[in-house]
């Protein structure tokens, strides 16, 4: 368990729901929830979900602290928006997944083989790099990601489409060596670190 | 007069990515209806609705913080024009928590500040289809066809993001018509109760879970092929490439033929507006978009 994991159970002496409000993004809204079940019912992969949204707000208000952060359920989240419209008291639930998913994140409890959770690590370190997403090297290393054999495995399976975008001109081999990038590159990452700091600053305290 | 909007491409949107024929068909339309795009000089990644694992809220509302301060300061009283769904989701969402937040906005511009920037947050943030809807007009959209889609049987597939949860004002969350307008405009025939003209495809999840998103897509290609269409169009990059590239692979699951081309409204205006094949960018299609390449040729 990481130093800041077990500084927050003792903070908050395990009080899940306080923690959530604290520290989760839009987490303050969970008490809000009437365990009405629209969410569950709205959620495109929710048959895949462990616990789908109303499940892991009852489960944060019964301090079930690991169970939630630890599920892979919220990696699940498309975003595709369907809850929050359809939500009677107007929880931001899609805000709260992105921010449960977040902190379990940042106390480094998440978990680490979740596909969307390497996707997703992925592309935020291709865009902090560079300042724009280089697809082609997002994909070759979404490809690998689960080690050498199966990266060959899957990105044979993926060529045929890989392929048809290179020759549609949809798929630049040119952003592999150079690629995509803002040009005040300095300047933009200067300005995520100042973000970076000035968070964890206020997570901390 | 050219009406003139700060335009944000996105990073799918840009030369020799996944929606470079995207760009291609909206730059042709524009070029009808005399709008100009003035890009947004050095604007970053939005980090799209998957940034939310590395990067922390302010991280991320610095990132699009930082393409309004850019606009506001190079492009100064224009409305900042998306045409990918997510980047108009993520620059709007960011807008409206900074409103909210005066502490937010305090932070962001002490980030912003490290890049020698500062955000008014005074920028209008809006969607191509909000332009065309609102400051073009159907009548108007209309005016410039000159080869009308006649005979072309189309599914507006409008998704999630360009729909929910800000959508387009007049229109509903489970039923948005405008799509459907669109094609009506252009001539040709829309289908009729699309059931699944609003669900999900799987977003960014088609990378990280391609089974699950793939029986997603399987039900709005199907749905298109029963309404009886003979293409299917999208406002969003991600929708076209979910919903367009993985045919193949489906079939092999399911047993399925699928062979629907997918393409963006913008393509079908640009033909529509007498532009050729290659300016209306069917030449980026996986899937051709036969009926259109005949009209084109014309
Ligand atoms: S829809 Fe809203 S109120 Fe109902 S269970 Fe989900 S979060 Fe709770
Ligand atoms: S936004 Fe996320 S949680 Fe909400 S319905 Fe869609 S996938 Fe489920
Ligand atoms: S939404 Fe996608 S394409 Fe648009 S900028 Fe953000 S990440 Fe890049
Ligand atoms: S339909 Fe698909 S791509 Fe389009 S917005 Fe939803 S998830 Fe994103």
């Amino acid at each position: 368990m990481s130093n800041l994991n077990t500084g927050m159970v003792e903070k908050y002496r395990n009080n899940f729901l306080n923690e959530v409000e604290a520290n989760v993004e839009e987490g303050e809204w969970v008490k809000m929830c009437m365990q009405c079940g629209v969410c569950s019912g709205s959620c495109p992969l929710g048959p895949y979900w462990d616990h789908p949204p109303q499940e892991l707000f009852m489960m944060i208000r019964a301090g079930k602290r690991e169970e939630v952060l630890e599920s892979t359920s919220m990696w699940m989240c498309t975003s595709c928006y369907n809850c929050l419209v359809r939500c009677p008291r107007e929880l931001p639930i899609t805000h709260i997944m992105h921010g449960l998913a977040h902190y379990a994140t940042r106390l480094g409890i998440e978990p680490k083989g979740q596909p969307t959770r390497q996707f997703a690590q992925l592309f935020w370190d291709n865009l902090a790099k560079n300042g724009r997403v280089n697809e082609l090297w997002l994909g070759v290393n979404l490809y690998f990601m689960n080690g050498f054999v199966n990266g060959i495995k899957v990105a044979m399976g993926m060529a045929g489409i890989g392929l048809g975008m290179y020759k549609s001109g949809r798929l630049s081999i040119k952003e592999l060596i150079g690629g995509h990038t803002v040009k005040d590159k300095s300047g933009f990452k200067a300005m995520i670190k100042k973000a970076q700091e000035l968070e964890s600053a206020r997570v901390d305290k | 007069m050219s009406k003139e909007y700060s335009f944000y491409p996105g990073c799918s949107s840009q030369e020799g990515a996944s929606s470079s024929n995207y760009l291609k068909s909206v730059q042709s339309m524009c070029d009808v209806l005399d709008i100009k795009l003035n890009v947004i000089p050095d604007w970053n990644c939005c980090s799209a609705s998957i940034g939310y694992c590395g990067g922390g809220e302010l991280p991320r509302l610095a990132l699009s913080a930082r393409n309004i301060a850019l606009s506001e300061k190079h492009n100064q009283g224009q409305d900042i024009v998306a045409t990918c769904a997510a980047c108009w989701l993520a620059t709007k969402e960011t807008q409206e928590r900074l409103d909210d937040d005066a502490g937010l906005m305090d932070e962001t511009n002490q980030a912003l500040a490290e890049a020698g920037l500062k955000i008014e947050n005074k920028t209008k943030i809006r969607h191509m289809v909000e332009v065309l809807i609102e400051d073009i007009g159907y009548e108007e959209m209309g005016k410039h066809v000159s080869k009308p889609l006649d005979g072309i049987k189309i599914a507006g597939y409008v998704g999630c993001q360009t729909n929910r949860p800000f959508g387009i004002e007049g229109e509903s969350f489970e039923n948005p018509k405008y799509l459907d307008k669109f094609i009506e405009t252009l001539g040709a025939e829309p289908v009729e109760k699309y059931d699944k003209k609003v669900s999900c495809c799987g977003g960014a999840l088609a990378f990280s879970e391609p089974e699950k998103s793939q029986a997603l897509i399987k039900d709005i290609i199907e749905a298109a092929y029963d309404g009886g269409a003979d293409m299917i169009v999208t406002p969003c990059p991600v929708c076209q490439m979910n919903v367009e590239v993985y045919q193949d692979k489906i079939n092999a699951t399911y047993g399925t033929k699928f062979n629907m081309p997918v393409t963006y409204y913008s393509t079908l205006m640009s033909v529509a507006y007498g532009k050729n094949s290659k300016q209306s960018g069917l030449n980026g299609q996986i899937i051709k978009a036969k009926k259109l390449e005949e009209v084109a040729s014309k």
